[in-house]
């Protein structure tokens, strides 16, 4: 394996190799280093050292991809801080009271207390206001980051063996921070956030015989109530995030466990981790970069109002508003209720089935986040690999993931934006019905494209890059023979580009690797119940899957002396690229057979 | 290239440019009303008035709402009982006359092609065929006089399911919407009360008093003279929608951007 490292700061660069490797250079590491008197008095009465140690030791690969969890964890600080904060004014109680604050166009008007302290603090607590922004956008860029972070993850790869445990936590980290916001802008008590209960109080109302009685027990009576608001705010701001920060605390432990993944490189391969050790360079990167995303939070905050929750009024279940909308990450299941039709409300043995409010809300919300949990899982079963990954996939080696993971994409989007049919058909001057027809037509069309379009993407982007690595870059240079015959000459890439491109699997049909139904000596192979669907499905996976270069081929490339000088034998990736140096288990003979016969899959 | 050039391509300055459009593209105020005085109505008239009233009816109207303003099936209701009061709103917003059938008319106050006598005289006409309300007189028009959190409440009750709590409207079914209610003269608000335009319903005075009215205009004048504007830009006013676009466009942009930016940093 290769300590080269093609950038500069080679220095820093350590490789993690199991089982044991010669101490790192960074000197605050090595076990001799020399420690203030403090310190080590400290370290013999706590022992941190040896954690401490094994921790600052940790090496962390860099890419912009891998801070888009770090925008989630930095929004939650921020929100929590900035939450901690508002509970020392905002009052969460639905007691009754009559304004008399700074705010003239609501004074004389009768509210909740929960409702008067958010406008006292919004405009007579000094720096309230700018708090309160802090606090609701950190929460809309929390998940924003989630989101993104969870795609990362997703069309990497890095869901794989031996981090899907890890994937279960974020799912439900994901679930627990939109009821944490749905909570949490529950809780002001104006005309929007009660129009929200409300939607919640109908959700529920909707679930099939225990409907009523389960609002009842959640609102303790008759719809609003007095209790909501004090539940909501237990919550907010002591339950959810307590589980919140426990699970976090978990999932960061398990990414140093399994240690960080990396994008296929020069030097990378699955038993090694190739970046800087925690100190002094990521933790330095990784602290500024927490005052990047406050600042840009503060700015935003400081500079665009968000739920200026005076606009609304007070609750009064009498109104409402237009353009009632919750916060983004709920769209989707509103949506799903302005989408799903009428008639799916019916009366049946004397009682009212509401399934157009059940399907979207009780049955929809639930089922979004199995499916997520499940879809490591599913794939495992579906491409019958059982090994370790540390190397992440580029999605496009990946087709058919990719292609899912946008159809996924593109369905929840539809979903997402008929939650905000009305006002796309004011500022578009569209009709809401024609939207709605549009929106529902979308729902079961767009996905089906979407789909297929990814994956020609897909597949004709990994042709690209067999073409660049058994040919090279076109240099636009056309070079004219002595015969006078014209062609472009090719530049061949460097060993160090060739191998992010060829660093990839080969997958093969389930049914390829695991043999004929009988077997040599004629006797019938036992399968599982689901092998023949197991092998349909892995057959749709992988069946048109573009095999990555083998040396072999590009040996043969260049002796069609298109570039001999290529061919130096000083390039040690090339003679053993990773999929071959794993040298594992019960995948190697498909695998193998892949490498040989890439025409099995054309 | 230049420094200059090469910081005009980074990914920031078109950050900074969204965010300055963004921050610019404010409300575009119409300019200046125009109508029927306050209290027009038929009564009082003169011969004269009326006159001019008819010609302008029959040279403008007649082909749509009928020579008698009868009415003339699809192309236009009658106006019998409308009152002044819903055709000063309807011409002085410039409403009618329609310049197309569509599927609701439209505000369009840059072609009102009347001077507010020939308003005037159009409302006296029709008012002077069957009465119906007046144009309302100049006391209940006076915002400064009103209480803007009662008219706060009452909006909220009446009108905020389809203009919106902030006043910027909202959507109906087949295309309908309720239209913004930011920059409408106070006497036009009165008077879509009053009559009830299209598909608006009517709020008379039992449903909603006089003082009322002006309670709610002087509601509307005070979100137009910035009380909502509280705590920075109001992105429209679209709630979660305006929230949502801001932080999926600039905001995901300058997160990424700063991720980018630190992943290049060598160490
Ligand atoms: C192109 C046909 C057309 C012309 C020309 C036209 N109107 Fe109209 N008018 C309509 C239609 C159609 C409606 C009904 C609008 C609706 O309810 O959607 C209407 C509605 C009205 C109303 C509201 C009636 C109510 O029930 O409140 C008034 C007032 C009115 N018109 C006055 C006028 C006047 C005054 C003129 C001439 C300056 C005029 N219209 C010219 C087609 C026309
Ligand atoms: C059922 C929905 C609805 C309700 C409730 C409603 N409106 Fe309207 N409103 C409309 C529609 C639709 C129009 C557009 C009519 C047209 O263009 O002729 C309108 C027009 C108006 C206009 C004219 C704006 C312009 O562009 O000139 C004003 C002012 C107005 N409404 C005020 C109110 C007030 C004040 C209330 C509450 C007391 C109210 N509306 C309640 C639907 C509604
Ligand atoms: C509370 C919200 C979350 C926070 C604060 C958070 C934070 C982080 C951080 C900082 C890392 C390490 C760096 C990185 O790879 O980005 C990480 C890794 C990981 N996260 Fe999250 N995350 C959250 C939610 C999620 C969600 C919603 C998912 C998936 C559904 C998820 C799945 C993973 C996985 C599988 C890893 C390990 C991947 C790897 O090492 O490459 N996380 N998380």
């Amino acid at each position: 394996m290769t300590t080269h490292v093609p950038q500069g700061a080679g220095h820093l660069r350590t490789d993690e190799t199991p089982p044991e490797r010669p101490a790192s250079q960074t000197d605050q590491s090595s076990p001799d280093a020399k420690f203030p008197g403090a310190l080590v008095w400290a370290d013999e009465r706590v022992g941190a050292a040896k954690g401490l140690r094994f921790a600052l030791k940790k090496v962390f690969p860099d890419h912009w991809s891998f801070l888009l969890g770090e925008i989630a964890m930095y929004s939650m600080i921020i929100a929590l801080i900035t939450g901690t904060f508002l509970t020392l004014w905002y009052v969460p109680s639905m007691g009754h009271v009559v304004y008399d604050g700074d705010y003239v166009p609501l004074k004389g008007v009768g509210m909740s207390e929960a409702y008067a302290s958010t406008l006292d603090i919004s405009f007579e607590v000094k720096g309230g206001l700018l708090i309160r922004q802090l606090h609701h956008w950190s929460a809309l860029f929390f998940i924003v980051g989630i989101a993104l972070h969870a795609a990362r993850v997703f069309f990497t790869g890095a869901f794989r063996k031996p981090r899907e445990i890890n994937w279960l936590i974020g799912v439900v980290l994901s679930l627990l921070a939109i009821i944490e916001g749905f909570a949490g802008y529950s809780l002001p008590d104006d005309l929007l956030s009660g129009t929200g209960i409300r939607a919640m109080n109908g959700f529920m109302m909707s679930a099939p015989v225990i409907g009523t009685w389960m609002t009842f027990f959640v609102f303790g009576g008759e719809f609003p109530g007095e209790a909501i608001i004090p539940r909501l705010y237990i919550a907010h701001v002591l339950l959810i995030p307590a589980i919140l920060v426990g699970l976090f605390v978990l999932h960061l432990a398990l990414v140093v466990v399994h240690k960080h993944t990396q994008y296929p490189g020069p030097g990378r391969t699955n038993d090694n981790v190739v970046g800087f050790p925690i100190m002094p360079v990521y933790a330095a990167k990784a602290g500024g970069f927490f005052f990047v995303v406050f600042g840009i939070t503060a700015l935003v905050s400081a500079l665009v109002q968000i739920n200026g929750v005076w606009v609304y009024g007070p609750y009064d279940p009498t109104q409402v508003t237009a353009g009632s909308q919750p916060d983004f990450y709920m769209w989707f299941s509103d949506g799903a209720l302005r989408l799903l039709p009428g008639w799916l409300e019916f009366t049946l043995f004397g009682t009212v089935w509401s399934f157009n409010i059940f399907l979207g809300s009780l049955v929809l919300l639930p089922l979004v986040w199995v499916v997520l949990g499940a879809y490591p899982f599913l794939e495992a079963w579906v491409t019958g690999d059982k090994r370790e990954h540390h190397i992440l996939q580029r999605p496009r080696n990946a087709p058919t993931r990719t292609a899912i993971g946008a159809a996924a994409i593109s369905m929840y989007l539809v979903l997402a934006l008929a939650c905000v049919n009305d006002i796309l058909a004011i500022k578009l001057g569209l009709s809401i019905n024609d939207l709605t027809i549009l929106f529902r037509t979308m729902f079961f069309v767009l996905p089906v494209l979407v789909f297929v379009v990814t994956k020609r993407l897909c597949l004709s982007l990994q042709r690209h890059d067999r073409e660049r690595v058994l040919h090279g870059n076109e240099t636009g240079r056309i070079v004219r023979t002595p015969e006078g015959r014209f062609f472009e000459a090719h530049e061949p890439l460097d060993e160090f580009e060739r191998w992010a491109l060829v660093d990839y699997d080969t997958p093969t049909p389930l049914g390829l690797t695991q043999g004929p139904d009988v077997d040599s000596r004629g006797v019938a192979r036992r399968r599982g119940p689901l092998a023949g669907a197991q092998a349909a499905v892995s057959s749709f996976f992988y069946k048109d899957a573009v095999t990555a270069v083998t040396p072999a081929e590009l040996a043969a490339a260049h002796h069609h002396g298109e570039h001999d000088a290529l061919e130096s034998p000083s390039i040690p990736q090339l003679g053993a690229p990773v999929n071959d140096s794993t040298g594992d288990d019960d995948f190697s003979e498909g695998h193998g057979s892949a490498v040989q016969a890439p025409t099995h899959h054309r | 290239m230049s420094s200059l050039a090469a910081r005009r391509r980074s990914p920031l300055a078109l950050l900074m440019l969204l965010f300055l459009g963004l921050t610019f593209t404010g409300t575009a105020y119409a300019a200046l009303q125009t109508g029927a005085a306050p209290g027009t109505s038929a009564e009082g008239a003169s011969q004269e008035q009326l006159g001019e009233g008819r010609q302008l009816f029959l040279a403008n109207c007649a082909s749509c709402h009928g020579a008698n303003a009868e009415g003339n099936g699809e192309a236009g209701p009658s106006l019998y009982g409308v009152g002044a009061a819903a055709v000063d709103f309807q011409v002085a917003t410039g409403r009618m006359p329609l310049p197309a059938p569509g599927v609701q008319a439209e505000r369009n106050i840059s072609q009102v092609h009347f001077s507010d006598e020939q308003i005037e005289a159009l409302a006296v006409y029709v008012d002077s065929l069957a009465p119906g309300p007046d144009v309302p007189e100049e006391q209940w028009l006076d915002a400064s006089q009103g209480d803007a959190a009662n008219g706060g409440a009452v909006y909220r009750t009446n009108c905020a399911m389809c203009h919106n709590s902030s006043g910027t409207g909202g959507a109906l079914t087949r295309g309908k919407y309720a239209p913004t209610l930011m920059g409408v003269d106070a006497q036009h608000i009165y008077e879509a009360m009053l009559t009830g335009p299209q598909s608006m319903p009517v709020f008379n005075d039992q449903n909603i008093t006089p003082e009322e009215k002006r309670d709610v205009i002087a509601f509307l004048k005070s979100i137009e003279d910035g009380a909502n504007d509280q705590g920075g830009h109001t992105l429209g006013s679209l709630g979660p929608a305006g929230d949502a676009l801001f932080a999926w466009t600039i905001g995901i942009l300058a997160f990424i951007g700063a991720a980018v930016w630190l992943g290049r940093k060598a160490a």
